[in-house]
């Protein structure tokens, strides 16, 4: 397994300019991104819909990549949105899954079926054209630039270390720094559209 | 059949929704059918300006609309009522707390024209909007298109979606 800000900071390294949609792993991303302008760190708006917003970003603007990091709790609320993606294939779309077994953020426990489910083959029945499966940093570190360098959609599954909340909501730190309104103005404004 | 006739005149046609469509710059459909919505469908299909985004739950439209927006689309979203009653913290989430300006265009299953229905999904239909907020205009015949302006220039202008509820889809049936 891998820590969420590892993988995060690996990818970091292959960024460009590509947009980018942290998703849970916003809280880590935020302090190593230097494009803000270009990120949503949107924290959780309601849960399974990050590939979506990832999927509508990634069509709205082909000239970039869309690199999004997706949870498993996420996209096993919403595994119709694989066959979404895959069909309309969007060549920008870079589709990463942070799989820690578990709903971290309500105190770890596990996913349905959490060590059984095989995500890559589930995108790749999906009808994704491509999917890899990494459990250690240093192979997706190796693996990285050439998964990057080759068109989309593309998946690919991380097992990264539970980081369990176990606070009540109320008594947690907000690691966010702007609110939703504001990531989405300031992206807008970082692709030159009106805010 | 003289009677059919008169109601297949002023009932809603597929032309006249893509027309409002194109008239208001709607680049996106994301949508999932409905039991009525087949013509308006093969019409879609055919127009080189508009891209089509098949959802398989109407919660995911909502997202995706969202990130179309973001990037400078302007999206519009095409459901049924059940399934936007089915999307409700999607819509709350990723719509309304975004701010996203969205035209929701909604079919109305069970409407009925004297109110009288037996369908579970037209009694909640008004009420969830209300619940949520929600602003919507109904729409019966082709005398109504009008209000679909309306409703892409009051989500321009408020930033929230607002929803065009199709109470009686291109035939003319539920009167």
């Amino acid at each position: 397994m891998m820590r969420i800000a590892e993988a995060l900071e690996a990818f970091r390294q292959h960024r460009g300019d590509a947009l980018v949609v942290p998703g849970r792993g916003g809280r880590y991303w935020i302090e190593q991104t230097s494009r803000h302008d270009l990120d949503a760190p949107l924290g959780d708006p309601a849960m399974g819909g990050h590939a979506g917003f990832g999927l509508g970003l990634a069509l709205a603007r082909p000239e970039r990549k869309l690199v999004l990091f997706d949870s498993e709790g996420d996209i096993l609320m919403s595994l119709g949105m694989l066959a979404t993606i895959a069909e309309q294939a969007p060549v920008n779309f870079y589709h990463f899954l942070l799989d820690n077994e578990c709903y971290a953020t309500t105190g770890g426990q596990p996913v349905p079926n959490a060590k059984k489910v095989a995500y890559d083959k589930l995108a790749l029945a999906a009808g994704y054209p491509s999917a890899h499966a990494f459990e250690e940093i240093g192979n997706l570190t190796r693996e990285l630039p050439a998964i990057l360098g080759r068109p989309g959609p593309v998946f690919v599954w991380l097992k990264v270390y539970p980081e369990v909340e176990n606070e009540p909501i109320g008594r947690r730190s907000r690691w966010q720094t702007r609110s939703r309104e504001q990531v989405l103005k300031d992206l807008r404004g970082g692709l030159g559209l009106p805010s | 059949m003289a009677q059919a006739a008169a109601e297949t005149a002023v009932a809603l046609s597929p032309e006249t929704v893509l027309a409002q469509m194109k008239q208001n710059g709607v680049t996106d459909i994301v949508w999932l059918p409905d039991s009525e919505t087949n013509w308006l469908y093969l019409l879609m299909q055919a127009e080189p300006s508009l891209r089509l985004v098949g959802v398989s739950r109407e919660g995911h439209a909502c997202s995706i609309a969202a990130g179309l927006f973001a990037g400078g689309r302007k999206p519009m979203i095409l459901i049924q009522n059940t399934g936007m009653m089915e999307s409700g913290d999607s819509i709350r989430g990723w719509l309304l707390s975004l701010n996203i300006p969205v035209v929701m265009m909604v079919g109305y299953r069970g409407w009925t024209r004297h109110g009288i229905t037996t369908d579970t999904a037209a009694t909640y239909t008004e009420r969830f909007l209300m619940a949520f907020g929600l602003n919507y205009y109904l729409i019966e015949s082709d005398a109504d298109a009008g209000r679909i302006t309306t409703a892409f220039e009051e989500t321009e202008r408020t930033r929230r979606p607002v929803v065009v509820l199709v109470g009686d889809e291109y035939h003319g049936f539920n009167r």
